[in-house]
């Protein structure tokens, strides 16, 4: 993993410095200005990456050395005229799709997506059945229950009647 | 010998914390009150024992007894005496200690009240205290002993707490040090504060045991717990808040949550446990929903020692660790037991916990309460899945994946904005019943005031559909609940012929929870304004600067001036400090220092923003990186976080909500007052 990663990072600076050494090649001109992708172009793909070695750290804040290389490795890429799909997939292929900040939809993985609103849909339902049930008209089963369900109504009237009634009781 | 003593003592603490829950039950299955009160006596003896034990360790933090693995791990010699205080909860072995005396604390002030009427929930709420505080010390004792010794054996370190065969103390010259993110004032107080709220939720748990135990299982648990439920819920939500706070003061990702699994661990209680403050309400006032209160706070109580099993066993690493970590499966069997037992309870009592009454209207403020808490569950089990599904994955695909915010973001956001709904609705709805048109013409005028308000924000400041159906709502909640105080504040006026702001101020004393569930209501609508400005208009670029050269971003201009380096040989730390000038609009407005401060001991870094923070916004600015010795200069990363101050103002304004709500009443007449009025008649009320 670690020679892996070494060759990984060795590739990007070298590529890094193959990109400097074309970028000086048009020094002056405005060609090479427009090329050299900026931090803000870098951190826009940076920030839908994760750190593959650290754990729930977006890219384009993790403060490693590690991480620092894999930008510049992904302003080289963007030198090279790759497009965003292309270096998330490098990186996917390198490192697994953990650096994805949502897992691929692709088999187990569609679990993720459609397990909670299978479950939030289903307590809806139940929840939807249980008032149906409760609001169908049924003979009190206890005498306190006469008292306690006792309608009310939102009339201003009532509302200040209630109030004073209770301030009265309080006082 | 501290350490030795300290060991004793928690061995000790443990024997009589099993002692405990023995005598309980024999006491209460036998009927014999003086084993209950031995159990009881055994409880209260916890506290000071575990203090002890507790201080030993504290003592061994403060004189740098590096001997002890523990305090190597989390204190150097350069660290503040304060802050060695605090590495108490700094690391693993030491934050159980922490549990286990909160608990203690907390269990012997509940046994400690009046217990009259109630007696026969004692030996159960012992019962229930003993086994979850056995389960903690025995963690401690057994497998993360905060006091086990480094030895050198034929050469070789090795950490035991006792003496191996011809090994002498081997004591390093100096310890790790905390890590410098935890030695933040916001990291120092964010831990006890979510341990505080995690332990305290034990207390209503415990009641709620032992109403399903004795069979008692009518509201007198719910009342008694009360109180409790409303402080624990305060720490919690404080403590998620300081943990905000922290993140966006030293994280140096320019956000305050990152929908971390972590953050999401002490944020599922919350869930839960807020959907049992409302629904608790239900059962006081209508006599409903008995068995879904029991689920509620049995499944915070589950959450909760689960939260501190995802945060301290290393499962959110790799499956892998938490199978090598010694306390992974004894946790994750405690949790499953615990689980298992309750819900076998409810189920044994089932039938006693059928609803007295019956829902009326799907208006009525228990329908909406209830959805209320649907939408809580929706949110826990995005939460819940979402942290559990790598695990999964890891599992049984061998794929490791991540589960980032946009899946959070995407799937709570519905379902929050639905809550900020029922926040302006729900208060206006009666107990009962409720139709169309009462809520209608109750809301119509705050709701045209709000679409006002929204269409003049349209124009003037963001056309994000997203955001204005947030501003909308957020309008609506603050005017519906401004109007509600101020509906009962004329009601009293007219009926005491007192001035406005007497009325308010009484009508407000004489029914906090309500008034207290309000400002809460008030303060989620301010910080939903912080929520809305940072997720949704936060800009930010990054750039490498010369000295004099300018970034430029949202009308601000950043300028670097310079850059200094140097170290503090007393605290260990190496600093190094940018200077930037802050100009808007071509106006300078001062001076920004973002810095970054290394620690020696601990080899860590941590990220000091310059930020420049006012009510329509933050200039957030973090020094990412500089060149030393060349002319290039500095490189900084600039977040204008727009409105997010009112999410801080939120949370002062919450924890006034909350302390208002959960204050003691010292009239003891008026609480007895209510007491009856609930009791006797249930009568749908207007005050509460």
């Amino acid at each position: 993993m670690n020679k892996r990663k070494l060759q990984i990072t060795n590739y990007g600076v070298l590529a890094f410095a193959l990109a400097l050494l074309l970028a000086g090649l048009f020094a002056g001109s405005a060609f090479a200005q427009d090329n050299t992708p900026t931090d803000d172009e870098v951190n826009v793909i940076a920030k839908q990456l994760y750190c593959p070695v650290c754990e729930n750290t977006p890219l384009d804040v993790c403060p490693t050395e590690a991480c620092r290389q894999w930008r510049e490795l992904i302003r080289s890429q963007l030198a090279e005229g790759m497009t965003e799909d292309q270096i998330k997939q490098y990186f996917v292929d390198n490192y697994g799709a953990r650096v994805l900040a949502e897992p691929p939809r692709t088999g187990l993985n569609w679990l993720v997506y459609l397990l909670p609103p299978a479950i939030i849909l289903l307590g809806a339902f139940f929840l939807f059945r249980s008032f149906r049930e409760w609001t169908k008209p049924k003979v009190e089963a206890t005498g306190v229950g006469g008292e306690r369900g006792e309608t009310s109504s939102l009339k201003k009237d009532d509302y200040v009647a209630r109030l004073e009634e209770e301030l009265k009781k309080r006082k | 010998m501290f350490a030795e003593f300290g060991y004793g003592v928690l061995l000790v603490s443990l024997i009589v914390a099993i002692y405990s829950g023995l005598a309980a039950v024999y006491g209460a299955m036998n009927k014999s009150a003086a084993l209950v009160e031995s159990a009881r006596r055994a409880m209260l003896l916890t506290f000071p024992l575990i203090s002890v034990a507790a201080a030993a360790l504290i003592y061994l933090l403060i004189n740098d007894h590096y001997e002890v693995a523990f305090v190597y791990e989390v204190t150097s010699r350069s660290m503040p005496t304060y802050l060695k205080v605090t590495a108490w909860w700094g690391g693993q072995a030491g934050s159980l200690v922490f549990w286990s005396w909160l608990l203690a604390v907390f269990t012997s002030a509940v046994t400690l009240r009046k217990w009259d009427r109630d007696i026969e929930f004692l030996p159960w709420v012992i019962l229930v205290s003993a086994i979850t505080l056995t389960f903690f010390l025995g963690m401690t004792v057994f497998f993360e002993n905060p006091f086990t010794r480094f030895w050198l054996v034929n050469g070789n370190v090795e950490p035991s707490m006792f003496a191996p065969a011809n090994a002498t103390v081997f004591t390093p010259q100096d310890g790790q040090g905390l890590n410098p993110l935890l030695r933040h004032p916001g990291m120092v107080i964010h831990p006890p504060m979510l341990y505080l709220g995690f332990v305290s939720y034990v207390i209503p748990y415990a009641f709620a045991m032992a109403a399903l135990i004795t069979g008692r299982t009518d509201d007198r648990w719910i009342r008694i717990t009360r109180r409790w439920s409303l402080w624990a819920w305060l720490f919690l939500s404080f403590g998620l808040v300081l943990g905000g706070r922290w993140a966006y003061d030293v994280l140096g990702w320019g956000g305050y949550w990152g929908w971390d699994p972590v953050e999401i661990a002490a944020f599922m209680p919350w869930l839960t446990g807020t959907a049992f403050l409302h629904s608790v309400m239900i059962q006081e006032k209508r006599g409903l929903l008995k068995q879904w209160n029991m689920i509620l706070i049995i499944l915070t109580y589950a959450l909760v020692i689960f939260g501190t099993f995802l945060t301290r066993s290393g499962v959110l690493s790799s499956v892998h660790a938490f199978a090598n970590s010694p306390i992974g499966p004894f946790f994750m069997g405690f949790v499953s037991l615990t689980f298992i037992v309750s819900v076998a309870l409810v189920i044994w009592r089932w039938p006693q916990l059928q609803a007295e009454t019956e829902m009326k209207s799907m208006l009525s403020r228990e329908a909406l309460f209830l959805l209320n808490n649907l939408l809580f569950m929706s949110i826990l089990v995005v939460c819940f899945w979402g942290v559990i599904f790598p695990l999964i994955s890891e599992l049984f695909t061998g794929q490791k994946v991540t589960v980032g915010p946009p899946f959070y973001e995407r799937a709570t956001s519905p379902l929050f904005a639905a809550l900020l709904f029922l926040m302006a609705v729900a208060p206006l709805s009666a107990w009962g019943h409720s139709t169309v048109q009462t809520l209608g013409k109750a809301i119509w005028k705050s709701a045209i005031a709000a679409l006002a308000v929204t269409v003049a924000l349209f124009f003037t400041y963001t056309q994000n559909i997203g955001a204005l159906i947030g501003f909308f709502l957020i309008v609506l909640i603050v005017l519906v609940t401004f109007h509600e105080f101020w509906r009962g504040a004329r009601a009293r006026q007219k009926t005491q012929g007192e001035n406005f702001f007497t009325a308010l101020a009484r009508l407000m004393g004489r029914n906090r929870r309500r008034y207290g569930g309000y400002i809460i209501h008030i303060s989620m609508a301010l910080m939903a304004i912080g929520i809305l400005g940072i997720e949704i208009f936060q800009k930010q670029t990054q750039g490498t600067l010369a000295a004099g050269e300018k970034l430029e971003i949202a009308g601000y201009t950043v300028e670097y001036r310079e850059l200094a380096s140097w170290d503090n040989q007393g605290e260990g730390v190496n600093y190094t400090r940018a200077v930037v000038n802050v100009y808007e609009d071509g106006i300078y407005l001062g001076q920004l220092t973002p810095r970054i401060d290394y620690y020696y001991d601990s080899q860590q870094n941590m990220t000091i923003p310059g930020n420049r923070s006012t009510l329509r916004d933050d200039l957030y600015i973090l020094l990412v990186d500089w060149q030393p010795v060349s002319s290039i200069g500095a490189t900084f990363k600039i977040y204008v976080n727009p409105l997010v101050n009112w999410l801080w103002i939120g949370s002062l304004l919450f924890l006034v909500g909350v302390i208002f709500a959960a204050w003691p009443d010292n009239d003891p007449s008026e609480e007895h007052a209510r007491r009856n009025i609930t009791r006797d008649n249930r009568q749908p009320s207007a005050a509460d």
